[in-house]
């Protein structure tokens, strides 16, 4: 068996830029050791920071990235599913194919990463997993039908897995954040952001920090009695 | 690689450890023809799920090969790999023979 590190272990995907490379410098700050992973190359430079360059949609690459930290680790402490892609259309303009990939990505990937990290997790019974879902889903935003649909898989998985890893000393919680500045959403018109700004009860952006905060509730061990939640940001349920 | 020996210390090293993490009750002697699967069988539904990733870690532990034994081809047979010790034990070997090969 490999040795175990002192340090605690993330592992956040969807590392190369926005929400995920904010949270990957956060908890680097933080004193944890962080394994991100993107379809790309990093150019984050820590010595405690590590990247895979992992499609978390290829379970044979995750198998890998998972065996790679656990030989070097020893551990996993905490998982944060960012990774996630978006394609905004309306429903008569979405190909099957887009479909298929976002849904692959969002729904099949985060299972991916969950189920082998878990199986590490249980060797020390304990274990935060974080899969991040969008407030889209329950505001029932017209134009992100598949997206929306792929993160409200994202919820229920969730739930259930918080039940099936329970015995073992793993949470499993979701996160909905409001929109934030990231090139997910770069392409959205300002009206259309503007609008569901509007509608909530905090009215203004997400902000990177925001997601932190309500990770670190999540992740933090004396959260082990929270699990099969879900919090959004803004108001919205 | 890995021996079949070795497969098979493997998978009777994981079930005494299943026995217990869960405290379920180990039978008098453990052979190849225990039954882990269906009726007869010495676990429950989540004992054989527990079983089936602390053989995966002490595959990987001990020899270094780090595999899926639920994959798509051990759960789409019409004989479940896992139904007895002998049995799984075939399977990781392939498994393991699968990997390496790859």
């Amino acid at each position: 068996m490999s040795n175990v590190s002192e340090k605690p272990v993330m592992l956040v995907t969807g590392s190369r830029k926005g929400i995920g490379r904010y949270l990957c410098e956060y908890y680097l700050q933080k004193g944890y050791l962080v394994e991100g992973c993107s379809r790309g190359v990093s150019d984050l430079k820590d010595p405690n920071y590590n990247h895979h360059e992992v499609d978390v949609a290829d379970e044979r690459a995750v198998r890998l990235m998972v065996a790679d930290i656990t030989k070097r680790h020893g551990r996993i402490d905490v998982v944060l599913n960012n990774a996630a892609i978006a394609s905004m259309n309306h429903i008569l303009l979405t190909p099957a194919k887009s479909a298929d990939r976002m849904l692959s990505v969002n729904v099949t990937g985060t299972m991916l990463v969950c189920r082998d990290a878990a199986k590490v997790m249980i060797r020390r019974k304990y274990g935060r997993i974080v899969n991040f879902t969008t407030i889209v889903a329950p505001i029932a935003l017209a134009g992100e039908a598949i997206y929306a649909a792929s993160k409200s898989a994202v919820v229920t998985f969730t739930r259930i897995l918080a039940f099936e890893l329970g015995q073992w000393g793993i949470t499993c919680n979701s996160f909905g954040a409001t929109p934030i500045m990231t090139d997910m959403i770069k392409g959205v018109p300002q009206d259309k952001i503007d609008a569901v700004v509007n509608n909530l009860a905090i009215k203004r952006l997400g902000t990177n920090f925001d997601c932190a905060n309500v990770c670190d509730f999540f992740i933090s061990p004396s959260s082990d009695n929270i699990t099969g939640q879900v919090i959004y940001l803004g108001g919205v349920t | 690689m890995i021996e079949r020996t070795a497969a098979l210390n493997i998978v009777y090293a994981s079930l005494q450890e299943v026995f217990a993490q869960t405290g379920m009750d180990a039978p008098a002697a453990l052979t190849e023809d225990t039954v882990l699967v269906g009726k007869d069988a010495v676990l429950d539904s989540l004992g054989v799920v527990s079983l089936i990733v602390e053989v995966e870690q002490r595959v990987e532990g001990e020899h270094g090969a780090s595999v899926t034994l639920a994959n798509d081809k051990a759960m789409s047979q019409r004989n479940s790999p896992f139904r007895t010790v002998g049995v799984l034990t075939d399977h990781v070997v392939a498994m393991v023979a699968e990997v390496s090969a790859a």
